[in-house]
C-alpha cells in the first residue's frame, strides 16, 4: 500500500557518494568571523538584515510621523520624505525580507533539514555574506553622502531617478544601484548553493517529496531568484550608465527646466519591464519560503499532519512558474499597450487558484488537529489572517480594470503591505520562536512574546486595514502631504493620526522582541534538543545548537515524509523521520494502511 | 481560545467598518460606472470568502484546541476535497474576471465620436490643449520646446497653428461628450489622475499615452499627479470643470490659440534658436 510519499520505508539503499570531509576551522576569526559553517552564516545573515530592518522600521517612523502630523516636524523637509519613503522600501524589501528568507533560514535550514554537513559550496557561501555586508554598507552610506540618499521611490522609475529634482541624484542613486547589483552577485552565490545543496546533499532516504515545505519554499524561491535577479541586474547596470556616462537606455528627448538635455530614443517603459519582471517574482521569492515556514509550524504545533502534502508541492511549483507571466499587472496604468491588459489580468487572476489552496489546506490541517496555542503557533494564525486579507485585495488590483482607479493611492500601500509586508513578517516571527532554541538551546520568555504577537497582530491589522480605505477615496501614494482637496474629508486626518500612532506602538513592540531575543539567548529557559517535539531532521541533531558538520558520525538515514504527526497505532504523537521502522513503538506501524481513510 | 475570539472580532468589526465608516469613493463624475459595478462584485465575492475562511479558521481553533485526552486525526491528503475546493475557487477568479475584462474592453475601445484633446505635464505643472476649428491637434517635438513654444508645437504643421493652449487655469470638459485624453510629458513620468473620473493613465516622456471618458456631471474635481515625479510631486495640481454644452461654448471662445499666445514661435522663427540649445547636455551636477 506503500504511495512512497506518506508510508514508511524498511530499507534505504546504502549510499552512493561517501562523506565529506569539511573543513575544520581553528581559530576564532574562521570559526566566528570569516565562517565556512552556514549556521553561521545564516546568524550573520539573520543579523545584519534585522539590523538594516530595524532603520527601514525607524525610518517608516519618520514617514509616518509627517503623513499623520503634517506641518507639525519641521525636521521632515520633503526632500527627507522621499528619500524615507525610497529607502524603507529598498531596505525592507531586499535587505530584509529576501536576504532574512533566504540567506538567514535559506542557510540555518536546508542543510539541517535535508540531513547534510554543509552546504555544498561552503567558501562561496561566506563569500556571500561578506558581499552582502558590503551591499548593506554602501546602502546605508548613502545618507551620509552630498545629496543624501535617493528619494526616487523604491521603483526607482527612470528618468525621474536620475534627473535633478529628485533628491539622491548626485551620490545617493549611484550608491544605491551599486549596492543592488553587488546584492545581487552575493546572492547568486548564496543562491547557487542553495539549490545545488537541495538537488545533490539530501541524505539517504531523503527523496524530494520526503522534504519538509520549508525546504520546498525556499528551494523554489531560491530558483525564482537566481531566475529574476538578473532583469534588476541589467537594468540597474544599463540606469547606472544612463546616470553616470550619459547613454540613452530609459532616456528619451527630455527637456527639463528649459533646458533640452542631450538624451534620446530611450524607453524609460523598458526599465518598468526589467524591473518588474523581476519585481513580482520577487513578492513569490518572499512569500514562497514563508509558505514553507508556516506549512511545518501550523502542523507541528497543531500535532496533525500537513494537508495535502503533494498539492502544496504542486502549488508551490505552480506558483512559482506563473509569476514570471504576471509582472505587467505592475503597469496597468503605466501607459503600455492597454491590450497587455486581458493577458496579464488573466494570469495574475489564475494565481488566485493555487495560492487560495494553500491558504484551504492551512486551515483544513488545523481541522481535527489538537492546536497548542503556542507563540508560534499565533503568529501562523495571524499570517492566515493577513494573507488572506492582502491576497483577497490582490483579486482587486490584479483584474486590470479594476485596478485603474486603485493604482497609484493608498489602496496600494495597504495592500503589498498586508501581503508582502506584514504577513511575511509575521512567519518571521513564528520562525524565529520556533527555531530560537534550536539555534541557541534557549527558549524565547513566553510572557513577552505573548505582549510581542498581540500588540504586533492587532496593530499591524488597525493600520492596514482602513488604510485601503484611504485609498478608496482617492488619496495618492507618496505624498508628502495631501493638503487641500475637494475629495478627501477632514476626517482622513484624524485616521491618518490614528494610524500613524498605531505604527509607533507597534514599532515598540518590536523593541520588547529585540529585548526578549537578547536576554533569552543567555538567561532563558533550557529547551532541549526538541522542544516541540517535530519531526523534522534538524530537531534530531546530537547537540544542541548543532555543531559543525550537524550530525555525529552517522549522517541520518529518512524513512518516511517530514508529517508523521499522529500517526494511528503509534504511541507517541510524533515520529522522527530518521527513526527506524523497527524502532517506532506502539500497538500497529505507521504505515498501517487503515490509518490513512 | 483567546486568538478565536480575536479573529471574530476582527472579521466582524471588519464588516461593519467596512459598511459604516466614513470613508468611500467619490461619487462617480465620467461613463465608468461599469468599473464600480466590477469594483463591487469583487468587494462582494472577496468578502464573502474571507469571512467563510475566518469565521471556519476560529472554529477550528476553538474547536480543536489543544486537550491532553485527544489526538490529532491523521489524513495525509484528500484529493476529491482539494479539486472541489480548486473548482470552487477557479468558479470565484471566472466570476471576477468575466466583468472586469468587458469593462476592460470598453476602456481601451474608444468610441469614434471622442474628441481629441492634450494634457501636458511637466515638474510640476499641468496644461493642456485643445483642437482648433480644425478638429485637429498640431504634431509636437519635445525638441521644440521654449519659453515661446512650450508645448513644443511644430509650427510647420498647419493644423497646430489654431491649437487652444491653456496654461495655468482649468480644463474645461464638454458634458455627454466622450473625449480622448492624449497624454504627453517632456520630462519625467506623471500620471493624469482626476478621482472623480475613475480612469487615469501614466505620462511617459518619449511617448503618448491614452485614456478616453465622458464626463457624466457638471462640477470642478481636483487634478492630481498619481506617478512618482520629484519632490514637488504633491503640489502637482490642476482642476477640471464640467460644463455644459453651452457654458463650454462660452469659456471656449474666450481660450487663445497657439497664434495668438506665441506669435513668433507660431511662425517658426524660434526654430533656429532652439537648435543651438539642443547642443548642451545632461548636467546633473
Amino acid at each position: 500500500m506503500s504511495n512512497g510519499v506518506f508510508d514508511d520505508v524498511q530499507v534505504i539503499p546504502p549510499a552512493e557518494v561517501d562523506d565529506v570531509e569539511l573543513y575544520h576551522a581553528h581559530s576564532f576569526i574562521t570559526k566566528y568571523v570569516f565562517s565556512q559553517d552556514a549556521k553561521i552564516i545564516a546568524i550573520q545573515y539573520s543579523a545584519t538584515a534585522i539590523t538594516i530592518g530595524l532603520v527601514g522600521l525607524v525610518l517608516s517612523w519618520l514617514m509616518r510621523l509627517q503623513l499623520g502630523f503634517p506641518d507639525t516636524f519641521s525636521f521632515i523637509s520633503p526632500d527627507q520624505y522621499y528619500q524615507f519613503v525610497t529607502m524603507h522600501g529598498m531596505i525592507m524589501v531586499i535587505y530584509l525580507l529576501t536576504a532574512l528568507f533566504l540567506g538567514g533560514f535559506g542557510n540555518y535550514l536546508i542543510p539541517l533539514m535535508v540531513g547534510a554537513r554543509d552546504m555544498v559550496f561552503p567558501y562561496l557561501n561566506m563569500l556571500s555574506y561578506w558581499i552582502y555586508l558590503l551591499a548593506v554598507l554602501i546602502l546605508t552610506a548613502s545618507f551620509f553622502v552630498p545629496g543624501g540618499a535617493s528619494g526616487a521611490g523604491w521603483t526607482l522609475y527612470p528618468p525621474q531617478a536620475i534627473l535633478p529634482g529628485t533628491p539622491g541624484v548626485e551620490w545617493g542613486i549611484i550608491l544605491m544601484l551599486v549596492s543592488l547589483v553587488l546584492f545581487i552577485i552575493g546572492f547568486t552565490m548564496g543562491g547557487l548553493n542553495y539549490v545545488v545543496t537541495v538537488l545533490q546533499a539530501r541524505t539517504r532516504g531523503m527523496t524530494l517529496m520526503r522534504l519538509p515545505l520549508t525546504v520546498w519554499g525556499i528551494f523554489v524561491a531560491t530558483i525564482l531568484a537566481l531566475l529574476a535577479f538578473p532583469a534588476l541586474f541589467v537594468g540597474g547596470v544599463m540606469m547606472l550608465l544612463d546616470r553616470v556616462i550619459g547613454t540613452s537606455f530609459f532616456m528619451p528627448e527630455i527637456i527639463q527646466a528649459g533646458e533640452l538635455l542631450g538624451t534620446d530614443s530611450g524607453s524609460p517603459l523598458l526599465f518598468q519591464h526589467l524591473f518588474w519582471f523581476f519585481g513580482h517574482p520577487e513578492v513569490y521569492i518572499v512569500a514562497l519560503p514563508a509558505f514553507g515556514i508556516v506549512s511545518d509550524v501550523i502542523s507541528t504545533h497543531a500535532r496533525k499532519n500537513i494537508f495535502g502534502y503533494r498539492m502544496m508541492v504542486w502549488a508551490i511549483v505552480g506558483i512559482g512558474g506563473l509569476s514570471f507571466i504576471v509582472w505587467a499587472h505592475h503597469m496597468y496604468v503605466s501607459g503600455m499597450n492597454p491590450y497587455f491588459g486581458f493577458f496579464f489580468a488573466t494570469t495574475t487572476l489564475i494565481i488566485a487558484v493555487p495560492t487560495a489552496l494553500k491558504v484551504y489546506n492551512w486551515v483544513l490541517t488545523l481541522w481535527k488537529g489538537n492546536i497548542h496555542m503556542t507563540i508560534p503557533m499565533l503568529f501562523c494564525v495571524a499570517f492566515i489572517l493577513t494573507f488572506l486579507n492582502g491576497g483577497l485585495t490582490g483579486l482587486f488590483l490584479g483584474n486590470v480594470v479594476v485596478a485603474v482607479p486603485l493604482s497609484d493611492t493608498m489602496f496600494v500601500v495597504a495592500h503589498f503591505h498586508m501581503v508582502m509586508g506584514v504577513a511575511p513578517i509575521l512567519v518571521i516571527f513564528a520562525a524565529i520562536y520556533h527555531w530560537f532554541p534550536k539555534m541557541s538551546g534557549r527558549m524565547l520568555h513566553e510572557g513577552w512574546g505573548q505582549f510581542h504577537f498581540w500588540v504586533t497582530f492587532l496593530g499591524s491589522y488597525l493600520i492596514y486595514f482602513p488604510m485601503h480605505y484611504l485609498g478608496f477615496v482617492g488619496v495618492p501614494r507618496r505624498y508628502y502631504e495631501i493638503g487641500e482637496t475637494s475629495f478627501v474629508p477632514p476626517s482622513a486626518a484624524t485616521l491618518n493620526e490614528f494610524i500613524t500612532i498605531m505604527v509607533l506602538i507597534v514599532g515598540f513592540a518590536q523593541v520588547v522582541f529585540i529585548i526578549n531575543i537578547l536576554v533569552s539567548i543567555f538567561k532563558g529557559k533550557e529547551s532541549g534538543p526538541n522542544p516541540w517535539n517535530a519531526t523534522t531532521l534538524e530537531w534530531q541533531t546530537e547537540t544542541t545548537p548543532p555543531s559543525h558538520g550537524n550530525f555525529g558520525d552517522e549522517l541520518p538515514v529518512v524513512y518516511r515524509w517530514a508529517y508523521a504527526y499522529s500517526v494511528p497505532g503509534v504511541d507517541a504523537d510524533f515520529v522522527p523521520q530518521n527513526m527506524h521502522p523497527d524502532d517506532v513503538k506502539g500497538s500497529g506501524s505507521a504505515d498501517d494502511p487503515s490509518g490513512h481513510h | 481560545m483567546v486568538l478565536a475570539v480575536a479573529l471574530i472580532v476582527l472579521t466582524v468589526g471588519s464588516v461593519i467598518f467596512h459598511f459604516w465608516s466614513p470613508w468611500w469613493w467619490t461619487p462617480i463624475a465620467s461613463n465608468w460606472g461599469s468599473i464600480d459595478n466590477a469594483l463591487l462584485i469583487t468587494f462582494w465575492i472577496t468578502g464573502v470568502v474571507y469571512v467563510a475562511v475566518l469565521f471556519f479558521t476560529a472554529y477550528c481553533l476553538y474547536k480543536f484546541r489543544y486537550r491532553a485526552d485527544r489526538r490529532a486525526d491523521y489524513e495525509p491528503e484528500n484529493t476529491k476535497l482539494e479539486l472541489w475546493l480548486s473548482g470552487l475557487t477557479a468558479l470565484g477568479v471566472v466570476a471576477l474576471l468575466t466583468p472586469g475584462l468587458i469593462a476592460w474592453n470598453e476602456f481601451v475601445t474608444v468610441p469614434e465620436n471622442a474628441v481629441e484633446m492634450e494634457v501636458l505635464g511637466k515638474q510640476w505643472a499641468w496644461s493642456y490643449r485643445l483642437p482648433g476649428k480644425d478638429g485637429k491637434l498640431g504634431t509636437t517635438k519635445t525638441k521644440l520646446v521654449t519659453d515661446d513654444n512650450p508645448f513644443g508645437i511644430n509650427p510647420k504643421d498647419p493644423n497646430g497653428k489654431d491649437d487652444i493652449l491653456i496654461e495655468g487655469e482649468n480644463l474645461h470638459l464638454p458634458l455627454g461628450q466622450p473625449v480622448k485624453m492624449l497624454l504627453r510629458s517632456t520630462d519625467v513620468l506623471h500620471d493624469f489622475y482626476v478621482p472623480e473620473f475613475r480612469a487615469k493613465m501614466d505620462l511617459v516622456p518619449g511617448m503618448v499615452t491614452y485614456f478616453w471618458i465622458t464626463p457624466t456631471r457638471t462640477g470642478t474635481f481636483d487634478v492630481l499627479c498619481a506617478e512618482l515625479c520629484g519632490v514637488n510631486h504633491y503640489g502637482m495640481r490642476s482642476n477640471v470643470t464640467v460644463d455644459d454644452k453651452a457654458a463650454y461654448q462660452k469659456w471656449l471662445g474666450k481660450q487663445k490659440t497657439f497664434a495668438a499666445l506665441y506669435p513668433k514661435a507660431a511662425a517658426g522663427e524660434q526654430l533656429a534658436a532652439v537648435r543651438k540649445d539642443s547642443k548642451s547636455k545632461q548636467s546633473v551636477q
